[in-house]
């Protein structure tokens, strides 16, 4: 009985004083500090306040091959839209010169017979020509624009001026994120992002570390057990990664109004599992390369490139080809970023979290168990 | 119960080596005595010890710890050993205490005992008074003594040291094992140590010989030395002439197993029954007793092939007045920390010159501000009439420069490297062609012309770094530390080549840590620290330290009497 006790004295020794260094060289490396406290507020910043994906004052140039008195009320309705700017071409070839110089982003053009046909025929054909560059950009020019002669529309309707509506009109409602802000969208995702960084890419440094500087040689040969190493090297990882965390949904919630619908709780325990999952991944880059800069490169590709653009962060994952989306079923921030927009946007909606939750779990499993058995005690396991 | 290690018929190869890197080797270190691993670099003594530590497997053969089996009883076995590796395992972002306090820890060092413990160790090594500082900050003997203190906090069964004491200063060298010595003798535990040190083997209780993986001899080293009784000569020189010179002449010679420069006489080891040859500028031979680096340079000397060296015998050219190299007042600071304070000396031309020190003496940082490789903080240094301050690209082309680690493309073949580095130098066309054959032929590196140099043993890579170095024909030629991790027949080879380049004009700069390898140099700057401890011929060193307990002192002995009258001054 007392030999056990002694025994696990013996451990609990060796972890903590493992742990202690690994603290140590934390606290003394301004690296590991700045990747994992620094670089969520500015990733954080950035995308809140720089990168948007909404747009507005879209400049387009309006073509008015006759200028009637309902085609100028269409323009000062686009002028008095926050989401346009308008300028008159003289001529449609001026258009294209402004639209090849990219100083539109869109043509609309008024045909010579808008005025007689709206007139007669109760509806007239707008032309709406998009720069198809930027796809994504040219969609939301397109909604937008829709939207604004909807509202006219219906506001020539209500003066009871000719303007056929469909017999059927569509009042569109967006549930989750009703303002449609994307910022709403991006600080959810952006949590996964941050956590990569400190879960995969620095704990990715921290064994190549040992072999490349020779303590690993001097570690292996004394009593300290390899559960024992990769504990005391996960647990500090883990605080930074959840500080970051803490850090980056703090600054989304305060800065920029990002709702957080589910429960803290419930966010943490996600946050854990992917985190988990995330170190477990780095350590076995680290374990098995041994050398920081190829271990930082591979986690970069595998890890980090991923969860910037496989995990539904930037891209909708259902639109893209089937390969890519088996792939991207490989990526824990996959899992993630679905299980942060469903908390921040719609709340602890468990049937929805579960399965997320299951299959980070299992990563956790898989790429720390990967990680336990590339720790040996020996140079050649 | 201390059964010490047993090793038998061990066999261990790597995947992809064409040799095996321990080849049937048996063997056993008893507790209470210290065992040498002896061998040149290759020989297999890091793997050796690393199989003893549980670090790597065999591929046959057995090894026993204290009785136990240190892969199936790798707890136990851990608990009760120490081991230091060749980079010492420090942590160096962490303090002096604080890499104790962690190797404390792992090893279960009761946190009761550790005052006493740590008094012990500090009191042993000295590092008393630099417990606060980085690890990171220590100079390499201080490394090296806080590393054997992590790796005796738990007074082990037995201690494991793979080459303690590479490239650190002699007397810390002297330290360790002074430290070594007081532990067997007083706790009784076994110790086994490699090196490639011949002068530290002499200090072990008995030494295991290995060479290419094989096991050469295993004894008590006077025993060993013992067997090439009157065999072992001293040559005096006449006072014109130049004991390399004698030593180049006698070594190409039958029968001559090894030639060397010692305390200024050459010194020859010669097969069995064979009479010693006749040499130029000899005035006095003696018969000496035989020393352990005598009796290995005999058993190894059969085992490598001769390589042919050009004929440099000859008398100096008139070390003319003309200076080739001079340096005055010359510092090197980075931030804070002065690696180099005020050094000054001339090299006249076709001079061999030695920057000598230990590691982190700042000979690196002196070396590369004469290349022209790193800025010049205050002082001057003119290298081929050209000022380093003003002009140093036009003087850069008019020296060569060997790299440590010898800075060859591996993938390269000899041809292709001798090419390139040819260019890099401005030769082009026929005159490319003849440089490139006379240095094949020079160097007996044409049967390997189309070998990948990354696939070319130690010495031929060495070599063909020389032969790319001189490709040009520099005035001088810059040789950053050219002989470390080369095995010792090629380091005598090596310097029979110096010594040719040399004779035909070519002023030759070189830094070394191996202090006996001073004796080469025409004149020599032995660093410390940062600072000038001595300077003058190899005659000139030795009479600075010359007793009445030490009437012949070495070139190390000499480092060790300035090293402390410098210490001494300080304090």
């Amino acid at each position: 009985m007392s030999h056990r006790r002694e025994v696990r004295g013996a451990a609990l020794r060796r972890l903590l004083g493992f742990l202690r260094k690994e603290a140590l060289q934390i606290r003394r490396d301004p690296s590991s500090i700045g990747l994992a406290l620094v670089m969520p507020v500015v990733l954080i910043l950035l995308f809140g306040y720089g990168v948007s994906l909404d747009a507005e004052n879209i400049p387009v140039a309006v073509v008015l091959d006759h200028a009637g008195a309902s085609s100028r009320d269409l323009y000062a309705h686009l002028e008095g839209s926050r989401y346009f700017a308008p300028v008159r071409a003289e001529s449609f070839h001026q258009a294209e010169e402004l639209m090849a110089a990219h100083a539109v982003d869109a043509i609309v053009r008024v045909g010579p017979n808008f005025e007689s046909a709206l007139a007669g025929q109760g509806h007239a054909p707008l032309q709406l020509v998009l720069r198809g560059v930027d796809s994504n950009r040219a969609r939301l020019v397109s909604g937008y624009f829709d939207g604004v002669v909807g509202a006219w529309n219906a506001q020539r309707a209500s003066r009871g001026e000719s303007a056929a509506l469909p017999a059927v009109s569509l009042q569109p409602r967006t549930w989750f994120n009703p303002s449609l802000r994307s910022t709403n969208f991006l600080v959810p995702g952006l949590v996964a992002l941050v956590m990569t960084l400190t879960g995969t890419l620095l704990t990715a440094l921290v064994v190549a570390r040992e072999w490349e500087r020779g303590t690993m040689e001097a570690i292996l040969v004394t009593p300290l057990r390899a559960r024992e190493f990769l504990i005391a090297k996960i647990v500090p990882y883990y605080v930074l990664g959840m500080g970051g965390m803490v850090l980056s949904v703090g600054l989304g919630v305060l800065l920029f109004d990002v709702p957080l619908q589910g429960s803290f709780l419930a966010l943490f325990a996600m946050s854990s599992l992917f985190l988990l999952a995330s170190l477990g991944m780095g350590l076995a880059i680290s374990s098995a390369v041994r050398v920081q800069f190829v271990a930082a490169q591979i986690s970069i590709i595998s890890g980090f490139l991923p969860a910037f653009f496989l995990s539904g962060l930037l891209f909708d994952l259902d639109s893209t080809p089937i390969g890519i989306r088996i792939i991207s079923h490989l990526v824990p921030a996959r899992y993630f970023v679905s299980a942060s927009h469903t908390l921040f946007l719609a709340g602890d909606v468990w049937p929805v979290l579960w399965p997320d939750a299951l299959a980070l779990f299992v990563m956790a499993v898989v790429w720390i168990s990967i990680a336990r058995r590339r720790t040996g005690t020996r140079l050649d396991t | 119960m201390n059964q010490g290690i047993v090793v038998e018929a061990l066999h261990k190869s790597f995947a992809g080596a064409r040799v095996p890197a321990l080849n049937g080797v048996s063997f056993s270190a008893r507790p209470g005595a210290v065992t040498g691993l002896v061998g040149p670099d290759g020989a297999g003594k890091t793997t050796l010890i690393r199989i003893t530590a549980g670090l790597l497997a065999a591929s046959s053969g057995s090894v026993s710890v204290l009785g136990l089996n240190p892969l199936r009883d790798v707890n136990e076995v851990r608990e009760r050993i120490g081991y230091m590796p060749q980079k010492f395992g420090l942590y160096e972002d962490l303090s002096v205490q604080e890499n104790l306090d962690l190797y404390g820890d792992l090893q279960g060092v009761p946190k009761t005992e550790r005052p006493e413990r740590l008094a012990r160790l500090m009191s042993m090594t000295g590092l008393a008074p630099f417990l606060r500082r980085l690890a990171g900050q220590l100079s390499g003997g201080m490394k090296q003594k806080l590393g054997l203190a992590c790796a005796l906090i738990k007074s082990p069964d037995f201690l494991l040291l793979d080459e303690p004491t590479v490239g650190v200063d002699p007397v810390s060298r002297r330290e360790l094992w002074r430290i070594v010595g007081d532990l067997v003798r007083e706790q009784g535990i076994g110790v086994l140590v490699a090196t490639a040190y011949l002068d530290e083997a002499e200090r072990c209780d008995e030494v295991v010989v290995l060479d290419r993986g094989e096991l050469l001899e295993h004894g008590a080293p006077a025993d060993f030395a013992a067997q090439l009784h009157e065999r072992v000569f001293e040559l005096e020189p006449q006072r014109d002439s130049l004991p390399r010179s004698i030593q180049g002449e006698i070594s190409g010679a039958e029968g001559v197993l090894d030639a060397t420069v010692r305390s200024g006489r050459v010194r020859v080891v010669l097969a069995p029954a064979t009479a010693l040859p006749a040499a130029a500028g000899v005035a006095g031979v003696t018969v000496v007793a035989p020393r352990f680096e005598d009796a290995f340079m005999a058993h190894l000397a059969p085992r490598r092939e001769r390589v042919r060296i050009g004929n440099a015998v000859g008398t100096r050219a008139s070390a003319g007045a003309e200076v080739a190299v001079q340096v005055r007042d010359l510092c090197k600071r980075f931030g804070d920390f002065e690696a180099v304070h005020e050094i000054s000396f001339d090299v006249r031309r076709g001079e061999i010159f030695g920057l000598l020190g230990p590691n982190g003496a700042g000979k690196s940082t002196t070396f590369r501000m004469l290349c022209g490789l790193s800025s010049i903080s205050s002082g001057e240094a003119t290298v081929a009439g050209r000022d380093l301050r003003r002009s140093g690209k036009r003087a850069r082309a008019r020296l060569g420069y060997m790299a440590q680690k010898f800075s060859l493309y591996g993938s390269l073949s000899v041809l292709e490297n001798l090419r390139y580095f040819g260019t890099a130098y401005g030769l082009w066309g026929s005159r490319l062609r003849t440089r490139i054959d006379a240095a094949l032929e020079e160097f007996d590196l044409a049967s390997r012309r189309s070998t990948a140099a990354g696939e070319l043993p130690g010495g031929y890579k060495q070599r063909l770094a020389m032969a790319a170095a001189l490709l040009h024909e520099p005035e001088i030629l810059f040789l950053d530390e050219p002989t470390s991790g080369v095995d010792p027949i090629a380091r005598r080879e090596f310097w029979r080549r110096i010594n040719g380049v040399a004779l035909a004009g070519t002023t030759v700069v070189v830094t070394t840590h191996f202090m006996e390898e001073a004796e080469y140099c025409d004149r020599m700057l032995i660093m410390s620290r940062g600072t000038e401890l001595a300077i003058g011929t190899p005659a000139d060193i030795r009479t600075l330290a010359r007793s009445d307990e030490r009437p012949d002192p070495s070139i190390e002995d000499a480092f060790i009497v300035l090293a402390q009258r410098q210490e001494t001054a300080v304090a």
